[in-house]
């Protein structure tokens, strides 16, 4: 273990610089001890996605578990607000019990990071930003977050919206602080949006198409009146060395046949509903002739669970990246890499991740520069051995960086909240 | 005209107009520059037309690069900028400063790009919210949020004003329909923030910007996301009661999983002043009435519209029609949309509210707003986006009487303070401008307020971008104004408004 890793271990660090503030306000009084006395400091909620983003050393860490608990819940006004760090299970059984949900279809990063289940919290929910198959439909992350509750790096509180979807009023510093990785508050209270669980789910499949044909049954779907709420391509996986990506043994279905990819297909309601939709679905694409599965709802769900969890990289040890691009050009960035490594499609193309071995730093930047030509981004989510460091986790542009400078400085002027963990300097 | 404060005069400034006509002329062609004050007189007001400023001058910059030169001049000559669309927002984001430059995109007014595949339109911001849905209607796509004002305000406006309309609740207001612009900033930098892909990694300046009422920014380009229209499309018009049966109707449709295109109520008042406007067959002697909108594939629309009356005919509705036909949708519709106008009707003046407010607080609120109707001698109608918890009351008065508007914005900004008592917030749509400035205090405390402005510093250190506005400038809040009609025109009376 090298100095830097070894510092880096939580062990390893002064157990007295890990606080556990109970309340807001003793998270208030933390960070403002901290901005006097310049000490950086890193945001810890459970930790479940604490591997995303650049690793910190800072001379301290708040650990925000404590403030977790359902503050209010009004399923007939469509919101929750949760003190930040509410585990996201125990959001999620909330719901359910009265058929409610989020619709963002919040990611278990758990099977990717750590081999094992854990959605994490509320708050880390939120500063990822990373919203599951159902985004195109629906919105992401940002888009069910109606306002917050926070301190920023100078350990003031501030608070932004509200409770309600319409709501004008001010900047809309809620949307600034999804995705924000802890950079410019410590979260403290959460109102999500939730919307009606849908009553079940069919599943599409259309087996053994090639990437340019279920692009294109993708499109059609997405842009039909059927209003599809996924949208998947999983190709038949190629001989890529060290790769352990495995469709047929991460979905044992009694209804869900192996032969060649998977081109996958979602919509989401009433049951007549939904018969009538896959019924036009099957004839407007024209594939009434084809090699199809129908995944009833038990079994959709249980197949989009799955693949929302990312459960196809549970063992990998290897390179794990997100790539977001228009849709339109999806079979293009695939051409780039299809031989190499393993992948598959979601958001009906707009979202490819990717699984690769023996991953250099300069294909990693060289894969980035063709996807920032095609106007999309690339986020190394998971480091392997091979790669254990990227100089640039996230993409970003020089105007770009000099923006998000000024806002790093706006609510934390002392860079001491998680600083670099995005990008160096912010 | 009620006083209104705002940033002080720089008359060092305006006596360098000459000189500063000149320069402009340099970077925009010379027609491009209005100077004269019958030329600029036009420009003086938004569509809150109590508030009038003629500003120093008006550009009209042709492209991007034009708007960049224009704000990296005025930036370092330290000269005020106020950004304008369409003119048709309703909070006077748009109001002229005496010692600024009014910079207008109304030449901005093309549709640059219909890319079907990736499902979105790239627009100039002068392009009218309306057009862009007609430009893709060919082919069934449509774009979401509808603004009453869409076949006027322009897309640029809509996304300052992060602009909302009937459909909200279940497709999203402008942030949730947009997937990048192209902005420039004070400093003249030009950026695009997003693109055609979903989200963007980094700090969410899409977002940010959305809604920033033209305070951190200039829009110079949009992309949207289209849709596809459903393919069944019904309402039911349903009468109540009282309002209370209403309101609950209200929230056990929501609560029972169903989440309408649209829902709208009305009260007494306003079901009489638009039904005798438009004839559009309203329960005449119901209290509430309620238009829900339901779409989706045709059995799925009568699934909802059985579950929908059944909800109804448990919370004592006393009538309940559902549309036949596309047109008799439109004409249910029609009565709703004609809310303002129908209410010019009924008294001189009329002053538009918006504040949002939990739905369960709906019989709340209105009985609050009757109270205060009383107290303040004034009547008022009330029009309500009840998907979306976005409540109109419209006070009537006239202002001819001695002190009737002082008193119609003392009512007015009890109202609002009433929606923030309850839960609710100051504006849903229209956005704060200068007319719901001194009023943020009621929502914020001094911390929120502070980082809001350090965000705006960061991005405009000098504060020259759209200065005075949404931020109270009074050193104590006071109560102002909200959305006037005064001397019962309106500034677009053809413009059908909520």
């Amino acid at each position: 273990m090298s100095i830097q890793e070894k510092q880096n271990f939580q062990a390893y660090q002064d157990s007295d610089s890990i606080k556990y503030p109970k309340n807001e306000k003793e998270v208030s009084s933390y960070i403002k001890k901290f901005y006097k006395s310049n000490i950086t400091v890193e945001l810890i909620g459970s930790g479940s996605k604490k591997k995303i983003g650049k690793p910190l050393q800072c001379g301290a860490t708040l650990n925000l578990s404590k403030l977790n608990g359902i503050i209010e819940y009004l399923p007939e006004e469509l919101y929750i607000k949760v003190k930040a760090n509410t585990p996201m299970k125990q959001i999620e059984e909330e719901l359910k019990k009265n058929k409610q949900q989020l619709a963002f279809e919040p990611i278990d990063f758990g099977y990717l990071l750590n081999g094992k289940s854990d959605c994490g919290t509320a708050a880390g929910q939120v500063s990822c930003n990373i919203s599951g198959p159902r985004r195109f439909k629906v919105g992401s992350v940002r888009d069910h977050v109606l306002g917050f509750r926070g301190v920023n790096g100078k350990g003031e509180i501030i608070k932004s919206g509200g409770v309600v979807v319409k709501n004008v009023t001010g900047y809309d510093l809620s949307k600034l602080i999804c995705g924000s990785y802890g950079t410019l508050v410590a979260l403290t209270e959460i109102t999500f949006k939730v919307l009606p669980a849908p009553e079940g789910s069919n599943t599409l499949i259309i087996h053994n198409q090639k990437i340019e044909k279920a692009v294109d049954f993708l499109d059609k779907a997405i842009s039909s009146s059927n209003d599809v709420s996924g949208a998947i391509f999983l190709p038949k996986e190629p001989e890529a060395p060290g790769c352990v990506m495995n469709i047929e043994k991460t979905f044992k279905l009694n209804d869900l046949k192996h032969e060649g990819s998977l081109t996958a297909i979602r919509v989401e309601g009433s049951k007549n509903s939904i018969n009538q939709r896959i019924k036009n679905l099957k004839s407007e694409l024209k594939i009434i002739n084809f090699n199809v599965s129908i995944l009833e709802s038990h079994q959709s769900e249980i197949f989009w669970n799955k693949v929302k969890n990312l459960e196809f990289f549970s063992f990998s040890k290897n390179s794990i990246l997100r790539i977001v691009i228009p849709p339109s050009e999806c079979v293009k960035i695939v051409y780039l890499f299809s031989n190499k490594y393993k992948y598959y499609l979601d958001w009906g193309g707009a979202l490819i991740w990717i699984e690769a071995f023996e991953l250099s730093e300069e294909m990693f930047e060289s894969i980035r520069k063709k996807v920032v030509k095609v106007g999309g981004y690339v986020t190394m989510i998971k480091n392997s051995d091979y790669l254990p460091y990227v100089e640039e986790v996230f993409t970003i542009n020089r105007d770009r960086f000099n923006i998000s400078q000024n806002i790093k400085k706006s609510f934390d002027p002392k860079r001491i909240l998680n600083p670099g963990k995005m990008h160096t300097g912010i | 005209m009620t006083k209104l404060a705002m940033p002080k005069i720089d008359r060092k400034l305006v006596s360098k107009k000459v000189e500063i006509v000149a320069n402009l002329k340099k970077i925009v062609k010379a027609e491009n520059v209005l100077d004269h004050e019958d030329q600029i007189r036009p420009f003086e007001t938004d569509a809150l037309s109590a508030y009038k400023q003629k500003p120093l001058l008006v550009v009209f910059p042709e492209n991007t690069e034009e708007v960049s030169k224009i704000l990296a001049y005025c930036n370092k000559e330290k000269i005020k900028v106020v950004p304008r669309g369409a003119g048709t927002g309703l909070s006077g984001g748009a109001l002229p400063l005496a010692d600024g430059l009014l910079l207008c995109l109304t030449k901005f007014n093309k549709i640059i790009n219909i890319d079907y595949k990736n499902r979105c339109v790239v627009a100039q911001p002068g392009v009218t919210n309306l057009s862009i849905t007609q430009a893709v209607e060919d082919r069934n796509f449509y774009y979401a949020p509808d603004p009453s004002s869409q076949i006027a305000c322009s897309i640029g406006g809509n996304v300052a004003e992060n602009s909302g309309g009937v459909h909200s609740l279940k497709y999203g207001t402008t942030t949730n329909n947009i997937l990048g612009v192209e902005v420039v900033f004070m400093d003249g930098t030009i950026s695009r923030l997003g693109g055609k892909t979903y989200d963007s990694e980094g700090y969410d300046l899409l977002g940010l910007i959305t809604g920033s009422e033209g305070l951190l920014c200039v829009i110079t380009e949009v992309t949207v996301k289209i849709l596809k229209k459903p393919q069944a499309v019904k309402a039911a018009l349903i009468g109540f009661p009282t309002i209370e049966d209403g309101g609950k109707c209200v929230s056990e449709i929501i609560a029972s999983g169903i989440i309408p295109s649209g829902m709208e109520m009305m009260d007494k008042a306003l079901i009489h002043a638009t039904d005798d406007f438009v004839k559009a067959g309203y329960p005449r002697n119901a209290e509430s009435m309620l238009i829900v909108e339901l779409d989706g594939t045709e059995e799925e629309v009568e699934e909802l519209i059985e579950k929908v009356s059944k909800i109804a005919g448990r919370n004592k509705s006393s009538s309940i029609k559902i549309s036949k036909n596309e047109k008799q949708r439109l004409k249910f519709w029609a009565g709703r949309k004609a809310a303002f106008p129908a209410c010019g009707d009924m008294a001189p003046d009329y002053y538009c509210m918006d504040g949002t407010i939990p739905r369960a607080k709906l019989a709340e609120v209105l009985k609050e707003i009757g109270r205060l109707s009383k107290k303040y001698n004034l009547p008022v109608a009330n029009a309500f986006h009840a998907g979306d918890g976005n409540l109109h009351p419209l006070i009537m008065y006239d202002a001819n009487e001695k002190n009737s508007l002082e008193k119609t914005e003392k009512f007015g900004a009890d109202i609002l303070k009433y929606c923030v008592k309850v839960g609710g917030v100051l504006t849903g749509e229209h956005g704060v401008g200068v007319e719901k400035r001194e009023l943020m205090c009621e929502m914020f405390n001094n911390n929120d307020i502070q980082q809001q402005i350090k965000i705006k510093k960061a991005l405009d250190a000098s504060s020259l971008l759209n200065p005075g506005k949404v931020y109270p400038i009074l050193r104590k809040c006071a109560e102002e104004g909200r959305v006037h009609v005064y001397t019962g025109k309106t500034k677009f009376p053809g413009i059908p408004r909520f």
